[in-house]
């Protein structure tokens, strides 16, 4: 019997002339594409120069910024009002102003201020740009501290060298976070969605009817349309490997078949979502809202754009009922630091737990009379 | 229906909460061979501060790999020998700060504070010592001094919801008319067409109305945002741009005779681009030219950032005089470009 519903599902699959298209050239795009904009990278901040002392000290502190690579120099002004006036045009990001007497006041008084002004609308750009000047220009005092010291003095400064080193990114590249977080997007998307939008469709053209009138038997039912899925899932995934290594030769430093093992676990649990969706919702245009709407929370709670552990504390407790949340730690882990299963049991068993409570819920929910 | 009006504000409460870009409660560990005066002084400066939570002692470099694997621990300090000797006498003692490096903007914001924290620290120990030549940034934070995630993200959600009830919503609805044959039936009545069109296209207009409505309501009440600008100004430049994803979803619906082909290409095709090219979770500015070229095609990009200098910077028309000629002369082309494509007869 199963074999023949699922024989039905894999014929309707390929006579729809869009689908097997989108199956194939979603995740191809997107994972071509996609790590492209979703480049995070802060670099080439644009900054806005007010040097009122026009000395030695602010034009080497400028060179030094200039030099640190993070930087670009788009405008320098007379004035802070007209350095303000770029920022509003969108022309630089953060304005650094050096105050009359600066190199006077630093030699003769022994202190001397700078502004830094920063456009935080963007507020990850300005933020860690600003911290970023910040650490150049003390850099750029503990230099001609001690330099001065020396020629007056002759007496040692305190002084310390810090190191920063990345481990399993060394240098930083944004994409490599990106790209494992994407391809359990485009599974999200494809298997949650697919499902859920096939069932309601049968609904609006009657077929349904027609099955439930038929003694199939509900876990029947529901399995003949979760294996294909199922199936697909593989799909995408291998497609989203191969264009992964051919376009940016990122492979993992883990195991295919620990990233194949939680992907069969969570495309059941996401399509057995679709399916709870689909007993509730009872036109397309429900359907989809739904989804959007869930696929949407999912994917902001799981920690794929901004870190879940700098969410407010009741977002951090919703985050662990997102099951992307889970796949996509799995995906990093194995990618990046090439964990292994013992070393991630908990999303293991919880991925497990998703998959019998939706799928669960599903039969529960699809009742065969109206 | 109920969800349509629902959807705005439960994106605008997921993003204006949860989407922060503050790093907070970094858990570091210490592997510190020297124990003195100083490396104690460093690691009490570091856990007292809001951000960072101390998690414990290393006894060998060897755990470091370990306890990153594990996954918790941000960032690992790794004092050298006799620390606090060589900061007085030689100037080679040396701190590493190891970051997980696979969340580069998590690992470089980690780096940073704990750096500053650092030099803070050196500095005391100068103050201490009577040593000056001291240069003290100010640092002012413009328009969003708490760096709230929300100021960034309230203008694209606006963006994003409207363009998804305009557009979706009405190419969705006409491909159902179609498929259920009502459309039919519609057609051949003594209406004219351009009457179809508008009764259509209302119902939708006034559901994003309602939206707008609501989306400044939230963003002015619960995520504590005041509109800075012009309000009026504010909600013209949203008229044009509902204007344009209405016109959007008629296109999309002349062309398409089934919801689910209407569903899949407002999805993929209109809502992907919004989300990933308008500059609204990624910045434009660091894509390859191509996309940067295709973004400036996006209507939601010109109204983003009509309502970032609007709402967020206070800034007058003269400001929003580029993008407004452009939602302007979009929305025209596209409503001329809907109402020439929109087919009369069915096949």
């Amino acid at each position: 019997m199963l074999k023949y519903l699922i024989e039905k599902e894999f014929k309707q699959f390929f006579r729809n002339t869009f689908l097997p298209k989108i199956v194939i050239a979603l995740p191809f795009f997107a994972t071509l594409i996609f790590p492209l904009v979703a480049n995070y990278d802060i670099k080439n901040i644009n900054l806005s120069i007010v040097d009122n002392d026009k000395s030695s000290y602010s034009s080497q502190l400028i060179r030094k910024i200039e030099s640190s690579g993070y930087f670009r120099i788009t405008d320098v002004s007379s004035t802070y009002s007209s350095a303000l006036k770029s920022i509003e045009e969108n022309n630089s990001d953060i304005i650094l102003e050096i105050p009359n007497h600066f190199e006077v006041d630093i030699v003769k008084e022994g202190e001397a201020k700078v502004l830094i002004s920063s456009n935080t609308v963007n507020g990850i750009r300005g933020g860690l740009g600003s911290a970023y000047l910040n650490a150049i220009i003390s850099d750029f005092n503990s230099k001609i501290r001690s330099g001065l010291m020396q020629i007056i003095k002759g007496k040692q400064v305190p002084s310390l060298e810090i190191v920063p080193m990345f481990k399993f990114n060394p240098r930083l590249i944004y994409r490599v976070f990106m790209i494992p977080a994407i391809m359990v997007m485009v599974l999200a998307l494809i298997c949650g969605y697919l499902p859920a939008l096939n069932i309601v469709a049968e609904k609006e053209s009657g077929t349904f009817e027609q099955m439930n009138v038929t003694p199939v038997r509900k876990i029947h039912f529901i399995l003949a349309k979760l294996i294909p899925y199922w199936v697909v899932g593989f799909v995408v995934l291998t497609i989203c490997f191969f264009s992964a290594w051919v376009f940016y030769g990122f492979l993992p430093v883990g195991s295919f078949i620990t990233l194949y093992v939680f992907t069969s676990l969570f495309v059941l649990a996401i399509s057995g979502f679709g399916l709870v969706i689909s007993n509730y919702a009872n036109t397309l245009q429900q359907a989809v809202f739904m989804i959007f709407f869930f696929v949407i929370t999912f994917i902001f709670l799981s920690g794929l754009y901004t870190p879940v552990a700098s969410m407010p504390k009741w977002a951090q407790f919703l985050s662990n009922f997102s099951p992307l949340k889970y796949i996509i730690m799995v995906f990093r882990l194995v990618y990046l630091k090439g964990s292994t299963i013992p070393d991630l049991i908990i999303p293991f068993f919880s991925l497990i737990g998703f998959a019998i409570f939706f799928n669960g819920w599903a039969i529960l929910s699809y009742h065969k009379k109206n | 229906m109920i969800i349509l009006l629902l959807l705005p504000i439960v994106l605008l409460v997921l993003f204006g909460f949860i989407m922060s870009y503050e790093v907070k409660n970094i858990s570091f560990a210490v592997y510190d061979p020297s124990r003195d005066i100083a490396t104690q002084g460093i690691v009490n400066k570091i856990s007292m501060n809001e951000y960072f939570i101390f998690s414990g002692y290393l006894d060998s470099p060897k755990q470091i790999e370990k306890v990153f694997r594990s996954g918790n621990i941000k960032l690992v300090i790794v004092f050298s020998e006799r620390f606090y000797e060589n900061i007085m006498h030689t100037g080679d003692a040396q701190v590493q700060l190891i970051t997980d490096g696979s969340d580069p903007n998590t690992a470089s914001m980690v780096t940073v504070y704990a750096t500053n924290l650092i030099i803070l620290y050196q500095q005391e120990l100068m103050g201490e010592m009577k040593i000056t030549y001291q240069i003290k940034p100010e640092i002012k934070f413009l328009y969003n001094p708490t760096l709230k995630g929300s100021y960034n993200f309230v203008p694209g959600v606006m963006g994003m919801v409207l363009m998804l009830i305009c557009a979706m919503m009405t190419s969705v609805s006409i491909a159902r008319e179609k498929e259920l044959g009502t459309m039919e039936v519609l057609l051949v009545s003594p209406l004219k067409p351009i009457q179809i069109i508008i009764s259509k296209v209302v119902p939708y207009f006034f559901i994003s109305i309602v939206n707008l409505t609501t989306i400044l309501l939230i963003t002015v009440f619960v995520l504590d945002m005041s509109i800075h600008g012009n309000l009026l100004l504010l909600i013209l430049i949203s008229l044009i741009f509902i204007f344009v994803s209405l016109s959007i979803g008629l296109l999309i619906s002349s062309v398409v005779d089934k919801q689910m082909v209407a569903i899949l290409i407002s999805g993929m095709v209109l809502m992907l681009p919004v989300i990933m090219l308008s500059g609204m979770m990624f910045p434009v500015e660091n894509m390859p030219f191509i996309l940067r070229w295709l973004s400036e095609i996006i209507p939601a990009k010109w109204y983003m950032n009509a309502i970032k200098k609007i709402m967020i910077q206070g800034l007058g028309f003269s400001f929003v005089l580029r993008e407004f000629f452009v939602l302007s002369s979009m929305a025209i082309i596209l409503i001329f470009a809907s109402v020439k494509r929109f087919k009369y007869r069915l096949e």
